[in-house]
This record gives C-alpha cells, sequence and structure tokens, in this order.
C-alpha cells in the first residue's frame, strides 16, 4: 500500500518586498530551523534560505533518539520542524543555492540566481554532505551501483548483493534499511564499530550479513556499471576482491564551510570553530550544526546549537541595533 | 474501497489548494490488465480530484484513444499530463502513481499550472529565449526518495516556462525495464534529451546551464 508525505510550502512571496533582515540562516536543516524559530519567538525579523528544508533528516529513516519522540522517521521530524517554524509567520527561501557571503557593513547573501538579500546577523548552518572513499573507481560508479543515500537508493538493488562502507550509526542504520530489499549485505569498514549498540543489536535478525572490520577498500570494480571491491584485510595484510552489485559509502560527512573560505577562521577539516555561543571570528556571523567543529553530530545537537546561536545573536542585536 | 488518502493527508492536501487559481485538467491514460499501479493512480487522481473543485479528472485508454496518446507523447500506463485553464498541453507529465515523497511534486504541479506564481521568470531571465530544439526532460525517482519531488517540481517549471521543453517524472519501480535501458540506479537522476544527465536535487541553474550546452 501507498503512503503520502505530503510537505508545508513556503510562501514566496514576501521576499519581493522584503530584502533585509535582522538575522538570515544560511541552511534549513535542524540547526537552521530551531535557529528560526528561537529568533522569531524573540521578535527578529527573520528569513531562512536553504536549497532544500530538512537537510540530511532526509537522508535518515529512523529517528530514536530525539527526545520526547519515541520513534519517528527523519521526514517526519523534518516536516514537523517545517510546520513549527511557517506557523510563526518566518519567510523560507528554498530552491535556490547561496553562492556568496560576504561583510560589507551589513552582510550580503547572494543566491545562484543573482538575487541579494541584506541581513545584520546571519547563522551558517550548511551542514554536511557525504564524504566520499576517496578510492579509484568512486567517481566512475557513482549512481551506477555507488550511492550516498540509502532511503533513495535501496530498491533498486531488490534480491541483489550490496556492500555497505562504514562503521558508525549511518552505516549500521543503512544495513537495517537494506534488510527489507537486498538479499545479501556486506559490510566493509576498515576500523572497528562505532554505532550504538542498540542499532547493533538489530543485525541478528538479518539474513544474510556478512561483516568485515580491518578492512580497507582499495579500489571500486566494474564495467558499465559497478561490480565489486578491492579490499585488504589489514590484520593478514592480503588483497581480495568482493563481488557486489552496489556499494552505499555511509563513512560520515564533509562539513559544508566553503562560502566561509577566508572569511572565517576553520581547522584543519574546513569545521567552522565556535565559541560557546556559536559566534565565528567574524562579527556577528554564528555558525551551528555539523558544519561546526562540535564532535558529535546528532539532529538534537544541531538543532540546540541553531538555538544559542538565535539568542546569541539576538543578545548581539540588542546592543547593536541600526 | 479503502481510501488511499487517509484522513490526515485529506485534510493537509485540501489546504495544500485552497489557494488554487484557475482550472486544471489532468488527464490519465491506463490500459486493461495487466497494468501495474493503474488502479491506485485511477483512485489517487479522483480522490486529489474530489478534494478541490478546480481540478478536473478524465482517463482515457492508451489504445482507443491512441490519437490522443500521441498529441501528449503518451507511450505507457499508468501515465497522466496536466492541462491547463484553456485545456493545453504545457508538457508536465507523470509516468507511474506520485505517492510517497512524490506527491509534493503532483501538488506543487497543480498548484503551479493553477497560475500560481512560482517564482522562475527572473532565474530564468533571457536565458531561454533562444531555445528553438525541443528538449525532453527525464526525471527518475523512487517513492521513497526525499530529494526526488524538488528535482521533478524544476523540471515541471522550465516545462511551464518555455514551450519547446517537455519534462516527465518516471517512477523507477513501476517502468523497471525503462530505468535499467537508462542505467538508473540512482535518483533523482535527471536525462535531458537522452544525452545529457544530471544526478540528485540540483538548482535550477544546473538545468539551464545543462540545457544552453544541448
Ligand atoms: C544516514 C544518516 C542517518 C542519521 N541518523 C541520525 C539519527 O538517527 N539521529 C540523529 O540525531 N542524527 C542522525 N544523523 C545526523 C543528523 O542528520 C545531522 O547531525 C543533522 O541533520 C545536522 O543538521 P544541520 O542543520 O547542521 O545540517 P543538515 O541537516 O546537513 O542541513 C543543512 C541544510 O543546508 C542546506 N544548504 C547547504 N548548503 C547550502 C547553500 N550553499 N545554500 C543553501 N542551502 C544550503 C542543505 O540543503 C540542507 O537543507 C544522521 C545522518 C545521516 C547522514
Amino acid at each position: 500500500m501507498f503512503d503520502f508525505a505530503v510537505e508545508s510550502q513556503s510562501e514566496q512571496s514576501i521576499f519581493d518586498s522584503q530584502k533585509h533582515f535582522d538575522f538570515a540562516v544560511i541552511g534549513g536543516g535542524p540547526a537552521g530551523m530551531n535557529a528560526a524559530l528561537y529568533a522569531v519567538r524573540k521578535g527578529l525579523s527573520v528569513a531562512v534560505f536553504s536549497l532544500e528544508i530538512g537537510g540530511q533528516l532526509h537522508n535518515t529513516s529512523e529517528v530514536d533518539n530525539y527526545i520526547g519522540i519515541e520513534h519517528t522517521t527523519g521526514g517526519k521530524l523534518s516536516e514537523a520542524f517545517h510546520h513549527h517554524v511557517l506557523e510563526l509567520g518566518v519567510p523560507i527561501k528554498t530552491g535556490h543555492l547561496v553562492s556568496r557571503l560576504e561583510k560589507k557593513d551589513d552582510f550580503h547573501i547572494t543566491l545562484d540566481n543573482g538575487e541579494t538579500y541584506t541581513a545584520q546577523t546571519v547563522l551558517y548552518a550548511t551542514g554536511g554532505a557525504p564524504r566520499k572513499l576517496g578510492v579509484p573507481g568512486e567517481a566512475e560508479f557513482a549512481n551506477k551501483g555507488v550511492s550516498y543515500c540509502t532511503t533513495c537508493d535501496a530498491p533498486f538493488f531488490k534480491n541483489e548483493h550490496v556492500i555497505v562502507a562504514g562503521g558508525g550509526n549511518s552505516a549500521a542504520e543503512s544495513v537495517v534499511d537494506l534488510a527489507a530489499w537486498a538479499s545479501k549485505i556486506t559490510v566493509v569498514h576498515r576500523s572497528q564499530w562505532r554505532a550504538d549498540q542498540i542499532i547493533l543489536d538489530q543485525f541478528k535478525s538479518i539474513d544474510g550479513l556478512e561483516i568485515n572490520l580491518e578492512t580497507q577498500i582499495l579500489e571500486i570494480l566494474g564495467d558499465t556499471k559497478m561490480r565489486g571491491v578491492r579490499v585488504l584485510d589489514k590484520p593478514s595484510g592480503e588483497e581480495r576482491i568482493i563481488e557486489a552489485d552496489g556499494m552505499f559509502v555511509e563513512i560520515g560527512n564533509i562539513p559544508k564551510s566553503e562560502l566561509l573560505n577566508g572569511l572565517v577562521d576553520l581547522n584543519e577539516r574546513g569545521e567552522v570553530i565556535v565559541t560557546p555561543n556559536q559566534e565565528t571570528s567574524l562579527e556577528g556571523l554564528y555558525a551551528a550544526g555539523d558544519v561546526t567543529t562540535q564532535p558529535y553530530k546528532q539532529i538534537i545537537i544541531s538543532a540546540s546549537e541553531g538555538a544559542v546561536a538565535a539568542l546569541a545573536a539576538t543578545q548581539y542585536l540588542m546592543h547593536h541595533k541600526k | 474501497m479503502d481510501k488511499l488518502l487517509n484522513e490526515d493527508v485529506t485534510k493537509q492536501v485540501k489546504e495544500y489548494l485552497n489557494p488554487m487559481q484557475d482550472h486544471v485538467t489532468m488527464v490519465l491514460f491506463t490500459q486493461e490488465d495487466p497494468c501495474n499501479t493503474c488502479q491506485e493512480t485511477r483512485q489517487l487522481l479522483s480522490e486529489v480530484a474530489a478534494l478541490s473543485e478546480k481540478i478536473t479528472y478524465v482517463e482515457k485508454d492508451l489504445k482507443k484513444d491512441a490519437a490522443l496518446a500521441e498529441e501528449y507523447g503518451v507511450t505507457m500506463t499508468p501515465s497522466f499530463v496536466m492541462l491547463d485553464k484553456n485545456d493545453a498541453y504545457q508538457g508536465v507529465k507523470f509516468n507511474g502513481i506520485p505517492a510517497g515523497h512524490e506527491i509534493n511534486s503532483f501538488l506543487s504541479a497543480l498548484m503551479d499550472m493553477s497560475g500560481i506564481d512560482f517564482g522562475l521568470a527572473s532565474t530564468i531571465g533571457s536565458r531561454l529565449d533562444n531555445l528553438e530544439k525541443p528538449v525532453n526532460i527525464k526525471v527518475f525517482v523512487t517513492l521513497s526518495c526525499p530529494h526526488c519531488p524538488g528535482a521533478v517540481s524544476n523540471a515541471h517549471r522550465l516545462a511551464m516556462s518555455h514551450p519547446h521543453i517537455e519534462s516527465e517524472m518516471i517512477e523507477a519501480q513501476t517502468f523497471g525495464e525503462l530505468s535499467q535501458k537508462y542505467n538508473v540506479s540512482g535518483v533523482p537522476k535527471i536525462v535531458i534529451n537522452d544525452t545529457h544527465e544530471l544526478v540528485g536535487n540540483q538548482p535550477i541553474q544546473e538545468y539551464l546551464k545543462t540545457i544552453e550546452a544541448l
């Protein structure tokens, strides 16, 4: 039977008349949406600019660790965040990437269609993009067997053999999600599991699951599509080939901080360095969520950082409002 | 028969469609069994049509109404097109049932087709003024793909913005053979004129760049 996941719609016309905001949020994931909620409740004029709403929540099927909500899906949580913020009248511009951020007197936010908006304070909450393995064959077989979104692409591997690369929570969840489709799942991870025990416990009921820890992927092989991977068994130093029809890469994220290069301090991983109040090294510019140096990339943590940033910006504007 | 849309979803859809401006007609092509998901698509379209007086839903048979199917370039079932208030085909087509996340591209196409400004004019500007060759955009989706409706809406909006552009959603599981032919194993996958490919929910700029490069 079919289900239907209707998403709320943002009214776009307000952007025709309003071009300046007290607090502009770049990125509509958990961090950005919670920041918008807190800021508008404080009476700031707020806008959100995001390619799409929900961010990585959309790549997550089950969410079981958001306190007070015992069981939900990433899609439902995203819709709940979106609805809550829209109800408070926050204008949200979707469908466009922010392509430039500059500080003149105010911050200038330029979209990929050339439109420009200004704001006195900005929250940068662009999250992360899936990290790639960085091995030969990965670009060639991307979307020809190699996927970075389990919820999107699992149906293509019905009764097939798939590899899951990674050993954290998202890899473990990917295994659980794929069990409904694939006939065989092989996990390949270069070190030991880092996933929550409560997710690993679900593996007991999965047939045809093989786990290769301390195993490194060296190359992705195939012809018109992916056919397998060449791996190194680290303890023995031996190489071998694992044949498979597809592979889901779930090895974490890289921060999307490219718009801030040269504007604020980043660490060696490209994460935005922030104070406990989510301030960056540039006055009036805040960062929150997965894009920051905060090591635990989680929904509730990103959301709470967004709240802190909005409150800190409110405080700042009280003293500096023009 | 049980309803496809439960009470909550029915309420959401009704509210969503409330601001519709002009009339929209949905023409669904089906055929006699075997037709995977024809029945469900028929039911979805009639349930949605019942939620707004601005929507008309008609059903045609791919074989018996072959001339009409040809006019809209419909070759598979289930497949439906949306017509504007003047019953003109604007190049907006759905192949397969837009359920799951894809309900969003379906609802947004109804709104857009009814004349609600989708704000693309300034983005497109004069970039398509010189477009003369026909452009076909296929967007392959799965119903569990949250990034897919955005890709479909972008493509459909381009179709509504230019007479030479047509756009079709293709539900990859219903049309498995076609998906294999196009080597689809990741969605959304956007194929333009069968030669150019984009993967992922790309901003409209990327569509425009690809169309300009054809
Ligand atoms: C598979 C998977 C499973 C997970 N499961 C869980 C879980 O069960 N529980 C949990 O707590 N956490 C989970 N996480 C982690 C959680 O999803 C993230 O920590 C959280 O989404 C980060 O929120 P964020 O707001 O910082 O960024 P994101 O969620 O990444 O959102 C960023 C937003 O910014 C937008 N954006 C980026 N760049 C631009 C730009 N230039 N212009 C405009 N918009 C832009 C994007 O479109 C996106 O909407 C999971 C992650 C993954 C990948």
